[in-house]
C-alpha cells in the first residue's frame, strides 16, 4: 500500500516507433522482422563514407503527433548527434534532435476518477532506433541485428505530472489511442513499437522540492509499468524511512522477481557529447505546410465518442470502449455502414470479439477479418438466414480462416432452415419421440416446451429458425 | 614523347584524332608507375594491370573521356578495390559501394590507375603520418610532398598519373599542390558530393581536382559536380561547365590582398614569388589592393576545435565491431573498443579525437565548440564583406616550400602551422586554388592561393589560366627527382 503521507511523482519519456515505409536516413524498409540484417544498406550499417538523408514523411508525423498533443511546431528545428559506443549502434552516435526539437509544450487530457487532467508535454522530437543485440543464441557471444537500426523514432517527454501507476497507465493508453488515430505508429508494444522510460520520484505531501528519481527504461507492457512504478515507490518510501537516502540511477526492472535493480555504476555516468549533425541541414517548416498537416488530422476519438452517443444512441460507457482503440473503432464504424445496425454491430464487439481477444490475448489491431465482413454477418442476422448461435461459429471462423460471412455459412451448410415444410416435419418428429414432454407440458411444466425446442435445434444442428419452431411447437400443443 | 607526359586535354584530342589508343595510354602510365613508384611511394593499391584490361573494352562512342586515366585519393570507396585511409584500421577493408565522384568517373569510362596515400584518415600536412609509408616529393626526394592528399600530389607532379581527386578538410589539396608545383582546387562546400569519402571533418570536407593545368582542372572539376540527393549538405542548383572559363582576360578583376596572410610566419621567398605574381595581375589589367581580414588569426583555433570535434564522432565508427581492425587482445566489450582503437589508429588521429572529445565534453563545449562556432560565422560574414569589394582574393597557399621529411612529423604544433593560409577558406567554406607561382632558391615549388565567392568557381578558373597562360611554369620549371642536397 502506498503510504498517503507520501506524494508520487512520474514522468514519462515515451518512445514510438512511427509506421512510415522507410527508415529515417535511408530508403530501406521499416517493416519488423526479416532475417538478421536483410533490412539494411551501407547506411544503417554505417559503413564509411555513408550520409544520411532525412525521410520527409518522419517530419510530417512528428508534426502530426505534435498538433494532436496541443504542441507548438517549432518553425526551425535541427538534428543532433548523441555519442556513445554501443554494439547495436552502428554509427557510435545517435542521431536525435537536442536543443530545438520539432514540437514543444504540448498536454494530453487524460479521465482520472477525479475528473479531467492535463498531463503536459515538454517536447516531442524525432530520432532513429539502434539496432538489436541476439544475446547468448549461439553460444557465447552476442549477434548485431542491424535490421531496426535506423527506424524512426518519436520521443514524447511529459512533464512530471502523473502521480501515480494508475494515471500513468491512462496517459499511455491516451497517447496510445492518440497515435493510433493519426496512423503515426501502429503502436504494437510487444514488437517494441511503443515503449516507456519511467522516471519515478517520492516526497513528503506539502514538499515544494522534487525528490531524487530513478529511471526505468525501456519498458514495454502496460502491467509491467504498473507493477515496476508499484513497486519503485514503495522501495523508494521504504529507503526513506529508513533514513536513507534516494540514488540518481538507471535502473532495470525484472519482470520474474518483480524487483528493480540497478543497472549501472554511477562512474559510468554518460556524457553524449550532443552536437549539431553537420551532415544534415536544418529543418525548416512552413506555417503552410503546419497547416496542410493540421486539416489532414483526422477525427480524435473525444468526436467519435460524441457521435456514437448522439447518432447511434450508444449509451456512453460503450461508447468509451469503442474509442479505446482506433482499429476497434474503425470495425465498428466500417462495420456499421455496412449493416445500419450500430447497436448489434456494438454488441459485437463489446461482448464476443472482445471475448476472443482476451483469449488469443490478441490486440484490436490483429483482428484478422473486415469491418465489411462483421457488418456482412449483423445482416445474416437480422434477415433471419443465420441463427445467432450460428453467427458466433461464423465469428470463430472469421478469426481462423477470414472469408466472406456468406460463404462460410454456405460453405458449412450452417443457413438457418426457415422453410414451413421442413420445420414441422422436425417439430413433428421430436413430439413422436417425446410423448413424455407433451404429458408435462399438458400438465402445466412450461419447461417442457424449452426441451422440446432444444431438441428440434440438436436434430437440425441449431439450424432451424427458433422463433418458428417455437411458434410450431406451441400451435401443436396447444391443438 | 612519352604518353605519360601529357596532361588529359592532350590524350583527349590524339584519343579524338584516334593517334592513340586508351589501352596505350594505360600502358605508359603502367610503366612509369613501375619506373617511378619505387622511389615516390604514391600508391596505397595499384590497379594499373586492371587498368590495361579495362582500356581494352573502352566505348570511345560514349564519352570524349572514355579510357582516360586518373588516381583517387584513398578516402574515396571504390566497389571491390580497397579503401584504407591509409590506417591500419581499414587497412583490409574493400567498400560495398562506390562514392558518387567514382561513379561519375565509371559513367565517363574513366579508369582507375590505384588508390593514393595520403595523411591517415585525411589528418596532417605532410603525409607522413600514412600507416603505411612515406610518399616523397618528385622535386626533391628528402622532403614531403605535402598532404594529406600528399600520393595524389605527388602522382600527378611525377606523371604517375595524368590527375588525380584529392580531398580538402584544411588545405589538403591546395597545400600539397602548392608544395609538387601543380594545381588544386577545393571546389565551394556543396559543389561536390561527399557521398562515399571517408569523413574526417563533415562540415569542411571537400573533394577536389589534382592536375597538371587550369584547363585539366575545369574539365575534372565538370566530371564531379552536381546535386546528389544522397549527400544532403550538396547544393542544388544548375551545373556549370568550367571549360568556359578558360579566358586569358582580367582587365578590371578587382583583387584583394589580405595583409594577414603576408605577415608573420610566411617564408620571406614565398611572399616575394606571390608578390611577383601579383604585379603580373595588375600588369594584365587587373585592380589590386591590400585589404585586412583580422579574424583570420584565430582561423586556426577554430579550425582545430571544430574539425577535431567533427572528426571524434565519424571516426567512433570503427569500433572493430562491423568492419576494420579488432583487436586479438579482449576479454569484454570494452576491451574490444579500447584495443581495437589504440591499435587501429595512429597517434595522429587519436589526438585529434581526443581533442575533439574533450571540446564536445559537457563543461567545456560552450567555451571551446560554442565558441568557435560563433567565431565561424563571424569569418563568414568578415570574407562576405571582402567580396563586396573584390572578385577574389590572394594569398600563399602554404608559408613555406616542401621541408625535410621527419622534421615537423613530431612537433604537432608547428605541423598544424601548415595549414595557416588555407583553413579560412575551409572554415567559410568558399571554393580556393592553388596555382604555382615560381621557385625559391633551390628549385622547389611555391604557390599561390586564389580565394573565390561562394560556387564562384569560374572566376578562380579564369584567373588562374590567365596567370598560367602568361606565366607557363609547367613548360619551365620539372621536377628533378633528385636526392638529398644533390
Amino acid at each position: 500500500m502506498i503510504r498517503d503521507d507520501y506524494e508520487v511523482v512520474i514522468g514519462l519519456e515515451v518512445h514510438s516507433e512511427l509506421s512510415t515505409k522507410t527508415k529515417i536516413f535511408c530508403s530501406c524498409p521499416t517493416e519488423f522482422g526479416g532475417e538478421p540484417n536483410t533490412h539494411c544498406c551501407p547506411i544503417c550499417m554505417a559503413m564509411p563514407g555513408t550520409l544520411p538523408v532525412l525521410n520527409k514523411k518522419v517530419v510530417e508525423y512528428a508534426i502530426k503527433a505534435g498538433l494532436a498533443t496541443n504542441c507548438t511546431i517549432a518553425k526551425n528545428s535541427k538534428n543532433d548527434r548523441k555519442n556513445y559506443f554501443y554494439p547495436d549502434l552502428p554509427k557510435s552516435y545517435q542521431i536525435s534532435q537536442f536543443d530545438m526539437p520539432l514540437c514543444t509544450n504540448g498536454y494530453v487530457e487524460i479521465d482520472t476518477a477525479n475528473g479531467p487532467k492535463k498531463i503536459r508535454l515538454v517536447r516531442i522530437h524525432i530520432e532513429e532506433d539502434a539496432g538489436k543485440l541476439n544475446h547468448d543464441e549461439y553460444g557465447s557471444g552476442s549477434l548485431v541485428d542491424l535490421n531496426r537500426a535506423g527506424v524512426p523514432l518519436i520521443e514524447i517527454v511529459s512533464q512530471p505530472d502523473l502521480r501515480s501507476a494508475e494515471e500513468v497507465d491512462l496517459y499511455l493508453k491516451k497517447l496510445k489511442s492518440i497515435l493510433e488515430y493519426i496512423e503515426v505508429s501502429d503502436c504494437k508494444m510487444q514488437q517494441g513499437s511503443l515503449r516507456a522510460d519511467v522516471n519515478v520520484s517520492v516526497r513528503k505531501k506539502g514538499d515544494e522540492k522534487l525528490g531524487t528519481r530513478t529511471e526505468m527504461k525501456n519498458m514495454n507492457s502496460f502491467r509491467s509499468i504498473t507493477r515496476a512504478i508499484e513497486y519503485e515507490v514503495e522501495r523508494q518510501i521504504e529507503v526513506l524511512e529508513a533514513g536513507g537516502t534516494i540514488e540518481q540511477e538507471t535502473l532495470r526492472w525484472d519482470e520474474v522477481s518483480g524487483k528493480t535493480f540497478s543497472m549501472r555504476d554511477k562512474e559510468d555516468a554518460q556524457d553524449y557529447r550532443y552536437f549539431p549533425e553537420p551532415d544534415l541541414a536544418v529543418i525548416n517548416i512552413s506555417e503552410e505546410m503546419i497547416e496542410d498537416i493540421r486539416k489532414s488530422l483526422p477525427e480524435m476519438p473525444e468526436s467519435r465518442k460524441e457521435r456514437y452517443i448522439t447518432e447511434f444512441k450508444l449509451p456512453e460507457y460503450d461508447s468509451n470502449i469503442l474509442i479505446s482503440s482506433k482499429y476497434l473503432s474503425d470495425l465498428f464504424e466500417g462495420a456499421t455502414k455496412k449493416c445500419n445496425n450500430p447497436k448489434a454491430v456494438s454488441n459485437w464487439i463489446m461482448t464476443d470479439i472482445t471475448k476472443i481477444l482476451n483469449e488469443k490475448e490478441q490486440e484490436p489491431n490483429e483482428i484478422p477479418f473486415t469491418a465489411e465482413q462483421l457488418g456482412e454477418l449483423v445482416i445474416l442476422i437480422d434477415k433471419g438466414t443465420i441463427s445467432s448461435s450460428i453467427a458466433k461459429k461464423v465469428l470463430d471462423e472469421l478469426f481462423e480462416n477470414p472469408r466472406s460471412p456468406e460463404q462460410i455459412i454456405k460453405e458449412k451448410g450452417w443457413i438457418q432452415i426457415s422453410d414451413e415444410g421442413a420445420i414441422k416435419e422436425v417439430v413433428q418428429k421430436i413430439l413422436e419421440a417425446n410423448p413424455n414432454s407433451i404429458a408435462d407440458y399438458k400438465a402445466g411444466k412450461d419447461r417442457a416446451l424449452g426441451y422440446l425446442v432444444g431438441q428440434a435445434m440438436k436434430e437440425t444442428k441449431g439450424k432451424a429458425n427458433p422463433q418458428m419452431l417455437n411458434k410450431m411447437f406451441l400451435e401443436e400443443l396447444n391443438k | 614523347m612519352e604518353l605519360y607526359e601529357l596532361t588529359v586535354h592532350e590524350l583527349i584530342e590524339k584519343l579524338d584524332k584516334k593517334e592513340i589508343t586508351p589501352e596505350e595510354i594505360m600502358k605508359s602510365y603502367s610503366k612509369r608507375i613501375e619506373e617511378k613508384e619505387p622511389e615516390i611511394a604514391a600508391f596505397v593499391t595499384r590497379t594499373d594491370k586492371e587498368a590495361i584490361e579495362s582500356a581494352k573494352n573502352v566505348n570511345r562512342e560514349k564519352s570524349k573521356f572514355a579510357g582516360i586515366p586518373i588516381g583517387i585519393k584513398d578516402n574515396m570507396c571504390t566497389k571491390g578495390v580497397k579503401t584504407t585511409c591509409s590506417s591500419k584500421m581499414l587497412e583490409n577493408f574493400i567498400s560495398p559501394y562506390d562514392a558518387t565522384v567514382i561513379e561519375k568517373l565509371n559513367d565517363e569510362g574513366i579508369i582507375s590507375l590505384g588508390k593514393l596515400n595520403m595523411d591517415e584518415f585525411a589528418m596532417g600536412a605532410s603525409t607522413e603520418y600514412s600507416a603505411f609509408k612515406i610518399t616523397k616529393n618528385p622535386w626533391n626526394l628528402s622532403t614531403v610532398p605535402g598532404g594529406s592528399s600528399g600520393g595524389s600530389a605527388a602522382a600527378v607532379a611525377s606523371q604517375m598519373v595524368p590527375w588525380a581527386l584529392g580531398s580538402d578538410t584544411g588545405g589538403s589539396i591546395r597545400q600539397p599542390a602548392a608544395l609538387c608545383g601543380i594545381v588544386g582546387l577545393k571546389p565551394t562546400y556543396g559543389l561536390v558530393s561527399r557521398y562515399g569519402l571517408v569523413a574526417f571533418a563533415s562540415s569542411f570536407d571537400q573533394i577536389g581536382p589534382i592536375t597538371q593545368d587550369v584547363e585539366d582542372c575545369a574539365i575534372l572539376l565538370n566530371l564531379i559536380t552536381g546535386h546528389d540527393e544522397k549527400d544532403s549538405t550538396s547544393i542544388n542548383t544548375p551545373k556549370k561547365d568550367y571549360t568556359k572559363s578558360l579566358v586569358k582576360d582580367v582587365k578590371g578583376l578587382k583583387i584583394g590582398v589580405p595583409k594577414e596572410f603576408l605577415g608573420e610566419g610566411i617564408n620571406e621567398e614565398v611572399k616575394e614569388k606571390v608578390l611577383e605574381a601579383i604585379e603580373e595581375y595588375k600588369r594584365k589589367g587587373a585592380i589590386v589592393e591590400e585589404c585586412s581580414l583580422d579574424i583570420a588569426n584565430e582561423a586556426l583555433a577554430v579550425y582545430y576545435i571544430i574539425a577535431c570535434a567533427e572528426a571524434s564522432s565519424n571516426l567512433g565508427r570503427f569500433d572493430g565491431i562491423r568492419y576494420g581492425y579488432r583487436t586479438k587482445n579482449f576479454e569484454n566489450l570494452k576491451d574490444i573498443y579500447k584495443n581495437s582503437r589504440s591499435e587501429g589508429f595512429g597517434a595522429e588521429v587519436k589526438r585529434r579525437i581526443i581533442l575533439g572529445t574533450y571540446v564536445l565534453s559537457s563543461g567545456y563545449y560552450d567555451a571551446y565548440y560554442k565558441k568557435a562556432q560563433k567565431v565561424r560565422t563571424i569569418l563568414k560574414q568578415e570574407f562576405a564583406k571582402l567580396f563586396e569589394k573584390y572578385d577574389f582574393l590572394i594569398t600563399p597557399t602554404s608559408p613555406s616550400v616542401a621541408y625535410e621529411i621527419g622534421t615537423k612529423s613530431t612537433n604537432p604544433l608547428e605541423m598544424y602551422l601548415a595549414d595557416l593560409c588555407t583553413v579560412s577558406v575551409n572554415i567559410a567554406g568558399l571554393p580556393g586554388m592553388s596555382i604555382p607561382c615560381g621557385v625559391d632558391k633551390n628549385g622547389m615549388p611555391i604557390g599561390m592561393q586564389l580565394i573565390g565567392k561562394p560556387f564562384d568557381e569560374e572566376t578562380l578558373i579564369r584567373a588562374a589560366y590567365t596567370y598560367e597562360q602568361e606565366v607557363k611554369f609547367r613548360e619551365n620549371h620539372k621536377p628533378t627527382f633528385r636526392k638529398a642536397g644533390a
